[in-house]
């Protein structure tokens, strides 16, 4: 609200004005809106998903954050959440749900699996949803507790905020797979599927 | 030991190979080719009455020169009594063994499972397709020692092989509860169903 509306002080006469650009003011309203009501779309595949439970019950409560609809349906959902490792199997279901979902539309990676594959560095799984949908915001941890997610909440809520109708904003537009039908070019799904951290020191290739 | 080794062995003769216990249960050798009558002899004989086919799973080894092996665990529901019964099979020959579907109507997935995890060929199952992975998966299977912890194809071709994927294609008609609705259904999903969305299967062609 301060950096949209500036106030100014005029010698002698009370009250003082408002002066704000239209374009801010109508960021700001709908940035908020946004922000403040975002209906979360659930997508939960492993333990993740139980620490989402805990972060939608009471004791966390993310409807405290505009979250109180749950939508189970894509169509009436702004962020997908996927908490939980992606198989490879469910990588065409989450692509179909993205794509489902209207804009604007938000996803957060919930967890080390969904961010990069985590400890299941192995034929079934994918290596990271970003390489099926775009992500905007990763939440890490092996499960996050519920207050790493309402962080990852919070950070997104910034986001938002920092988006203008007025600047085209590339995320807004569809993005559907290539002609290749993949969302990233081959070798850069190669590149940040490569092994790290522990997983280097397996060997067990044939 | 559970005496229904001596019983087999007094039936079957050289069918019934070694039998021994390992922590409590006992676990005894079947040939590949009788493995159907002694399944059936331990069901129906009076005094055995295995009725119940707990899992059908399969053993590959470290060691490359050890067969391959088809367990089956059969529990007696009223004696309260378990055996465990194998079957080898020699790796670089064809995986092929009886199925016991018609036996146990349960063993119908536990199978699935195996042939998708081992690429163990069950003779006379119903509808023996990949159960856990996707249907037309090509990379091999899974749980076989010579199989690449990471599989076979680069990252981004799995990717692209997922993707490409239809999420509806895992079921056939018959799984789908809408199967006998099927007259009923929209033209265009009766053409989609009928030319089933499973995808190409590699396999097939």
């Amino acid at each position: 609200m301060k950096r949209v509306i500036e106030t100014k002080e005029v010698a002698g006469q009370s009250p003082n004005y408002l002066l704000a650009k239209m374009q801010h003011l109508v960021d700001w309203a709908v940035n908020s809106s946004r922000a403040n009501s975002l209906w979360p779309m659930p997508f939960g595949t492993a333990c993740c998903a139980i620490e989402f439970m805990a972060t939608a019950a009471s004791r966390y409560d993310f409807a405290r954050f505009g979250m109180e609809r749950q939508a189970f349906s894509p169509r009436q959902a702004d962020v997908l959440i996927c908490a939980g490792r992606l198989p490879f199997k469910l990588a065409p279901v989450i692509r179909r749900i993205y794509d489902q979902m209207p804009q604007p539309k938000w996803v957060i990676s919930m967890g080390a699996c969904a961010s990069t594959g985590g400890i299941f560095d192995n034929y079934a799984m994918v290596q990271g949803i970003d390489t099926i949908v775009p992500v905007d915001v990763y939440v890490p941890g092996c499960p996050p507790r519920p207050e790493g997610l309402l962080y990852g909440v919070l950070l997104l809520h910034k986001k938002i905020r920092g988006e203008s109708l007025f600047d085209r904003v590339p995320r807004r537009d569809e993005q559907p797979l290539d002609e290749h039908g993949l969302r990233l070019p081959p070798e850069q799904i190669d590149e940040v599927s490569e092994p790290f951290g522990n997983s280097i020191h397996q060997f067990r290739s044939a | 030991m559970n005496p229904s080794v001596d019983a087999l062995r007094a039936t079957f003769g050289n069918a019934i190979g070694r039998g021994l216990e390992s922590c409590g249960d006992t676990i005894v050798y079947v040939a590949r080719d009788r493995l159907l009558d002694v399944m059936r002899w331990l069901r129906d004989t009076p005094g055995e009455e295995y009725d119940y086919l707990v899992d059908v799973t399969a053993v590959e080894y470290r060691d490359r020169e050890r067969p391959l092996e088809v367990v089956y665990n059969l529990r007696s529901l009223g004696r309260h009594a378990d055996l465990r019964v194998k079957v080898e099979l020699d790796p670089r020959q064809e995986l092929e063994v009886q199925s016991v579907v018609p036996l146990w109507r349960g063993a119908d997935w536990l199978e699935r499972e195996v042939f998708d995890m081992f690429g163990v060929a069950f003779q006379g199952h119903p509808d023996l397709r990949r159960i856990l992975m996707w249907e037309t998966y090509a990379e091999g299977y899974p749980l076989r020692k010579d199989f690449p912890l990471r599989g076979r194809f680069s990252r981004a071709e799995q990717v692209h092989q997922a993707l490409a994927a239809n999420p509806e294609a895992h079921y056939s008609m018959e799984e789908l509860s809408i199967a006998e609705a099927y007259q009923e259904l929209p033209p265009d999903m009766r053409e989609r169903l009928r030319h089933g969305e499973r995808g190409r299967i590699p396999e097939s062609e």
